[in-house]
């Protein structure tokens, strides 16, 4: 059933007026079940482009992302993700949101009211069901978000800098969530992120990326036990490795913008 | 308390106004044939109101408390509204729906449109007279092209805002077209149709005063016209206000139905 995501020679090249922009450059990962890789690095690097080839919003211009034996080119139900915005769709209830990807797939109503019941209990949302998504805080939102992809049931969960505007303890907080439910579900989770912190805090491995053209910088392990000490001296000789190597790019982001600024 | 207050606040300038026309009425300062005073006024609509002739034998109750011309001619003026609406809102529905979601059915139809949506539906009077005679057939196709528009043009601008974070959402729950449409762009489309509904009824209502001038016997705008004819002054002054009441109940009943509809959506609390 589990397959590893194989991540094969992709490029991803951007058409625009001033020319062509190299997002994605000789990406090859190989993304194992149940593994929890976190795509670190400053905006510009191309992180979300490949969390968006993988989702296959936007397939790659050249190689291939491969699952289970089939090239990814469309969206699909087996790959659920969570996007920073939340998504929900605000004309839906709570349950109705986690109701629809079963819905779609025309699952019988009492299997349907299972799930969203379980899903219900799992992300402590018991009390929300019958709430419009208006009427929640941004940390009960993306709680819903997880609930409504974790719905399908999918190997894959996606995730696009899902607590990127969560306010530090509610971050904290859906954090150690989402480990419990992996930890329990064992998904592979595919997590970008911008916070050296939150990818040691999550991940089995950190990819880091470059600025333009995006490539691997480095593809680190993270070999601590969980729950993980942001405090503890591993974790911070971590953090000051992982530190140094986005500021170099993000030095090369803000290099690029101050030329552009020059030429204007 | 604080709606009383609120309501006495509200009352104050119509009934200052009331009191320096009833003054200036009876200082005859104006002919009661060109400006008669509130008081006559109120006296012509109650009659208006009440049913001109006594009960007959048999007739029930309800049917003697309607005969009365006002809610005659109210009751005949709404159910033109109403149904010259649905027939305008009915074409402007899928036709914004289609328009909005397919470029190329936009560019096809758009030119169309915007050469037609000038047009004010007074200037169809001479054509809808010719094509549909006298009667209620007239008034029907005027009022929906008074509707038409609006409902039209903010469908169109409904379906192209959908946000496309939605649309994304929905393909990786594994949406397909029709259900993306009904249950997507639909419902994230409604707070601008139903913004377009509440202008169309407005519209519509406009149109109907105006229609019924024209080429039927019955209704609120052919009974001010008649009772120009008679020079009835306070029947013409009754006889607007009552098209005012029943624009502001019109204007209520959509306004409840929208916060029914939208009671999802971030911007109305209730």
């Amino acid at each position: 059933m589990s397959s590893p995501i194989l991540i094969d020679n992709v490029q991803k090249v951007f058409k625009t007026p001033g020319g062509d922009v190299v997002a994605l450059k000789d990406i090859n990962l190989t993304i194992q079940p149940g593994e929890f890789v976190c795509l670190l690095g400053p905006s510009g690097c191309g992180k979300s482009t490949l969390l968006n080839a993988v989702a296959g919003f936007q397939p790659p211009s050249d190689g291939q992302i491969v699952i289970a034996q089939k090239t990814i080119r469309s969206p699909g139900p087996d790959r659920g993700m969570v996007f920073q915005e939340y998504a929900l769709f605000p004309w839906m209830t709570v349950g109705q949101n986690i109701a629809f990807g079963l819905e779609v797939q025309k699952k019988e109503k009492a299997e349907i009211d299972l799930v969203v019941n379980q899903l219900l209990d799992l992300l402590h949302l018991k009390d929300f069901r019958d709430r419009f998504p208006k009427d929640l805080s941004g940390g009960m939102r993306q709680r819903v978000a997880i609930a409504r992809v974790l719905a399908l049931d999918s190997p894959i969960m996606l995730m696009d800098e899902p607590f990127g505007a969560l306010d530090a303890l509610t971050r904290r907080n859906l954090q150690d969530e989402l480990l419990r439910i992996w930890e329990k579900l064992g998904k592979t989770i595919l997590f970008v992120t911008h916070s050296i912190e939150e990818s040691i805090y999550l991940a089995d491995r950190i990819v880091v990326m470059t600025y333009r053209p995006g490539t691997v910088k480095r593809d680190q392990v993270v070999d601590m036990p969980r729950p993980r000490d942001p405090a503890s001296p591993a974790f911070n000789d971590l953090k000051r490795e992982l530190g140094r190597l986005v500021m170099e790019e993000q030095q090369r982001h803000a290099d690029a913008e101050m030329k552009l600024a020059a030429v204007d | 308390m604080h709606k009383i207050k609120d309501f006495a606040q509200g009352a104050l300038v119509p009934v200052l106004v009331l009191i320096l026309w009833e003054a200036c009425s009876r200082a005859g300062l104006f002919s009661a044939v060109v400006m008669p005073a509130p008081s006559a006024v109120a006296a012509k609509w109650w009659a208006y109101l009440l049913p001109a002739q006594a009960q007959e034998a048999g007739q029930s109750w309800l049917a003697w408390a309607f005969s009365g011309e006002l809610l005659h001619d109210a009751y005949s003026s709404l159910y033109r509204v109403i149904a010259g609406f649905l027939i305008g809102a009915g074409l402007a529905l899928p036709l914004g729906l289609l328009m909005g979601a397919n470029t190329r059915i936009y560019a096809l139809f758009n030119p169309l449109m915007q050469i037609l949506r000038p047009i004010p539906p007074i200037a169809y009077i001479p054509l809808a007279i010719l094509w549909f005679g006298l009667g209620n057939p007239p008034s029907f196709f005027l009022i929906a092209i008074g509707a038409f528009f609006p409902v039209l043009m903010n469908t169109i601008a409904g379906v192209r805002q959908v946000d496309g974070i939605y649309l994304r959402a929905a393909r990786n729950l594994g949406v397909g077209q029709w259900t993306m449409f009904t249950r997507v762009i639909l419902p994230a489309a409604t707070p601008y149709i139903l913004a377009g509904v509440r202008i169309g009824i407005g519209t519509a209502f406009i149109v109907v005063i105006v229609s019924e001038m024209i080429a039927v016997n019955d209704g609120l705008g052919f009974r001010i016209l008649e009772a120009r004819e008679f020079m009835w002054s306070d029947k013409i002054i009754a006889g607007m206000i009552t098209i005012g009441l029943l624009g502001l109940a019109i204007d209520t009943a959509v306004s409840r139905l929208n916060n029914h509809l939208l009671r999802w959506h971030r911007g109305l609390e209730h």
